[in-house]
């Protein structure tokens, strides 16, 4: 028996549970396909914070315009939307006589932001360690929990008619659909979620997992307001390290923080890597000091999906017919989640898309190789 | 950072774990005995600010100098890598290498929901036993004990030492169960001995089985518990409820070291062979770990297990009869005070379930996947790391909040982050910087 759907979504981390709900309010017959737990996938390993990150101008075009649409969610409890605001803070002057550009640069993105002077960052931030240079705030930015919001999506589209197929792993496309581990197929065209699992259905899309690390304290008086991030953070993220470590850390509202972060390619072992832990630790007492008495309740690992320029794969698959997709967000697709999902359901219902979707097409790579 | 090294090191200062101690280092070997307690002794013989240690406890607490047991008070151990687990003690962080491992972490109360049970003034019945001998004051108060097991005696023991007017010991438990119970004791003499001692100490609390508490009342904090029996419910105003429905083993310890865990009962206990070894070269265990025993079972398992890890296996003959006798009393102990369904049934649709998060049994009933109540309920992300809830939540025959199955995620208790930062690890990988 096969079902004809509109639109089959395989994966159903944030960035599929948004197309999900994206093209189940423009009124088309959905099916969802998750072979594990509802945002299982790195989007529950992810730290959640919303954030404009600049440095590459198609990223960052997609952040900022994913961050507006973020917005209809802020009101979800499931959420937990907190806007903290981000304050990058630079540890030398040449870091500092770099905020003027990166803030044009956000500005031109139409995000806002202001420097903040090495007196205003410690009004600011009184618990960090003598000797910053000042930051650059950006007020909108915000942190949220992006699981539950991913289960709540599906839920929410599961009521207005669309179909979940859980715990069933999308086994192989087909001219007009896809195969299910369990023997059954669906009909219709395809958008593949599938975040660094992305090869396994789509081999052309080069896909590399970048391993990343977070602890979580236990609940606490406040001792940061903002999100805290080194502004070398952007050239770590954007680097091609082996292994690499920086600061970033995150107040929940509930009092925990999250302390980040750290990158690696090519670890496939889920297990903590304790070295890389003890590193990213350091690195983080070395910006706030006090956090040497806060009391870890558990670290984890996720995956982050990496292409190799960074920037997701969006839109359709060159030489497939009916495959789109939606998934290589690296490190910031809990940001891009909202917007990369309008874009490629826009771009399926032939739509104009309100970016230009030419810097995520998936056949900028297989050009590349060809 | 203070790395030391140990032939065994034994970790659980309880029965168990000290019989391990001082049999390990009755064959010459050197020893460490490693608590979380600043003081040694366990559950059952934790320090009584009052009325001190029984002497059978003050005499191996004593001894662990004169038998060269170097003795680690006040370290949880909360990271295990191969051969060496990290903790922090009084003096900051600790590395403790091992040639052989006991693990004799012992057992944690089983708290079960049910309405009331998150006001102040409802606690667990070994916790408020704990509470008093550290001195927590409970003279005067009216406490009512209920639950099931042979811990509300033993509890209300203690409460009524100290000062406590225990008015009431609620065993859910069906008289019926009890009468098989009884019938059996004479098998064991001593543990009749034991009971009627007890039973001599509580000589004039009325113990009512087939009592179940149901529910507990109150705005701010405990007024009164309400009482269901096969004549219907009433309503008993008081201080405290201590409320104990069982024990849980302690396994986190052995299963970030890989150790096989027997997950065939409601809660999972470490496995162990004859001798004692679990399923990792070198690691043995003993006591209320490897399932409830009660006090004897962890003496006897604790010796054999020292034994074992020394290197002696020869002086284990006398003690496997006594192992022997001493499960099957267990066993007895388990299927008499079983749990009734009714008992599972108590917390309501909006009882919490999970305390760190808050987290209500009907949001948790929402999901049928063990991982997705955890991500989208948060229940069992809190500081107890779902060792509170998970338990519970498996004792009410729900799946339990769970990581995926390959997840590791440590500290195993929460850790302070310059301990954490200090631990010293070898590269577990080559691909690490
Ligand atoms: C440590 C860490 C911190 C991060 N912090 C942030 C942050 O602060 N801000 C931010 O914006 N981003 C952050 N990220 C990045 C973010 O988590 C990811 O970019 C995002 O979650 C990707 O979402 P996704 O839906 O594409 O992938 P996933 O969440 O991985 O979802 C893919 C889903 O597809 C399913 N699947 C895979 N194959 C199949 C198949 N064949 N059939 C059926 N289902 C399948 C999987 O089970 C999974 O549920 C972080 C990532 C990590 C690892
Ligand atoms: C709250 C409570 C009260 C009890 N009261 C009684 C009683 O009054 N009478 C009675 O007969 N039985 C009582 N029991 C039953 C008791 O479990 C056994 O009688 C006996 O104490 C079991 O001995 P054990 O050595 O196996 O474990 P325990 O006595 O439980 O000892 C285990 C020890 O291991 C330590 N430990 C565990 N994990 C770690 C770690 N990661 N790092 C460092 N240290 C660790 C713990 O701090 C503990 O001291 C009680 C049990 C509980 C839970």
């Amino acid at each position: 028996m096969t079902t004809r759907h509109d639109l089959i979504v395989i994966g159903a981390g944030l960035v599929g549970a948004a197309c999900v709900e994206a093209a189940a309010a423009a009124g088309l017959r959905v099916a969802v396909v998750e072979s594990g737990t509802i945002g299982g996938g790195a989007t529950s390993a992810a730290m959640g914070h919303l954030v404009a990150m600049d440095g590459d101008a198609a990223e960052l075009a997609l952040c900022a315009y994913s961050r507006s649409l973020w917005e209809r969610w802020a009101d979800r409890p499931e959420a937990e939307f907190h806007r903290c605001g981000s304050l990058w803070i630079a540890s030398s002057e040449e870091e500092r006589a770099r905020i003027p550009a990166r803030r044009a640069e956000l500005a031109a993105a139409g995000v806002d932001a202001e420097a903040v002077d090495p007196h205003g960052l410690y009004a600011l931030e009184p618990s960090l360690a003598a000797g910053f240079h000042g930051g650059l705030r950006v007020p909108g930015d915000a942190v949220v929990y992006p699981p539950r919001l991913a289960w709540h999506l599906i839920a929410d589209a599961c009521r207005d008619g669309a179909e979940l197929f859980a715990g069933v792993r999308a086994e192989q496309l087909t001219d007009d659909g896809v195969h299910l581990a369990d023997g059954r197929a669906l009909r219709g065209p395809v958008l593949v979620a599938t975040g660094a699992a992305l090869p396994e259905l789509l081999p052309e899309l080069p896909m590399r997992a970048r391993k990343g690390q977070l602890v979580v304290t236990d609940r606490h008086a406040p001792m940061v307001r903002h999100q805290l991030i080194e502004m070398g953070y952007a050239d770590a993220a954007h680097g091609s390290d082996a292994a690499s470590v920086s600061f970033n850390v995150q107040p929940r509202p509930n009092g925990q923080l999250l302390i980040g972060s750290s990158r690696e390619y090519d670890a496939t072992d889920a297990a903590v890597s304790s070295s890389l832990l003890q590193r990213m630790l350091r690195r983080a007492f070395d910006f706030v000091p006090a956090l040497r008495e806060r009391r870890a309740i558990r670290a984890w690992s996720g995956f982050r999906p990496a292409t190799p320029d960074g920037l997701p794969y969006l839109g359709a698959v060159p030489g497939r017919r009916g495959v789109w997709v939606a998934a290589g967000h690296e490190g910031l697709g809990i940001t891009a989640a909202p917007g990369s999902a309008r874009l490629v359901v826009d771009a399926f219902l032939g739509l104009r898309p309100a970016l230009d979707l030419a810097p995520y097409r998936p056949d900028r790579v297989l050009r590349a190789a060809a | 950072m203070r790395v030391r090294d140990f032939e065994v090191l034994v970790v659980g200062a309880g029965p168990a774990g000290l019989a391990a101690a001082h049999a390990a280092a009755s064959h010459g070997a050197k020893v460490g005995l490693v608590d979380a307690q600043l003081r040694a002794g366990g559950q059952v013989w934790r320090h009584d600010l009052r009325f001190g240690a029984p002497k059978r406890a003050r005499v191996q607490i004593a001894g662990l100098a004169a038998a060269g047991i170097a003795w680690l008070g006040g370290c949880e151990i909360a990271l295990a890598e191969d051969r060496v687990l990290h903790g922090e003690g009084a003096d900051g962080p600790m590395s403790l290498r091992w040639r052989a491992l006991v693990l004799a972490t012992g057992a944690r109360e089983l708290l079960l929901p049910f309405p009331g049970w998150t006001l102040p003034g409802v606690t667990g019945a070994g916790g408020l036993q704990a509470l008093a001998k550290q001195g927590w004051p409970v003279a005067g108060k009216r406490v009512l004990v209920a639950g099931s097991g042979p811990l509300l005696l033993a509890a209300a023991a203690t409460l009524k030492r100290h000062g406590a007017c225990v008015f009431g010991i609620h065993e859910q438990a069906g008289p019926a169960a009890l009468r098989g119970f009884a019938a059996r004791l004479p098998r064991w003499p001593g543990k009749l001995a034991q009971a009627a001692a007890l039973r001599l100490k509580l000589f004039d609390v009325p113990y009512r089985s087939g009592s179940l508490v149901v529910a507990a009342h109150g705005e701010e904090s405990l007024r009164e518990v309400e009482i269901e029996t096969r004549t219907g419910r009433r309503r008993i105003a008081c201080d405290l409820l201590a409320a104990g429905w069982g024990l849980v083993p302690n396994v986190e310890l052995a299963r970030v070291l890989g150790c096989r865990l027997d997950d065939s009962g409601t809660h999972p206990h470490i496995a162990v062979d004859d001798d004692l070894r679990t399923s990792r070269h070198g690691v043995y265990a003993a006591g209320e770990a490897l399932g409830i025993g009660g006090l004897d079972c962890a003496r006897v398992e604790g010796a054999m297990a020292g034994h074992f890890a020394a290197g002696a296996p020869q002086a284990t003959q006398a003690l496997r009869w006594r192992r022997r006798q001493a499960r099957a009393f267990a066993d007895l102990l388990r299927r008499q005070f079983a749990l009734r369904p009714r008992a599972r049934a108590l917390a309501a649709a909006d009882t919490l379930v999970c305390r760190c998060e808050d987290v209500a049994l009907s949001s948790v009933q929402a999901h049928a996947d063990p991982r997705q109540i955890r991500l989208v309920t948060r229940c069992g992300m809190g500081a107890c790391q779902g060792r509170v809830c998970g338990a519970a939540l498996r004792e009410l025959g729900l799946p339990a909040p769970s990581l995926s199955a390959t997840a590791t995620r440590p500290p195993i208790f929460p850790m302070r982050l310059a301990a954490l930062a200090e631990a010293c690890f070898h590269e577990p990988s080559q691909g690490e910087v």
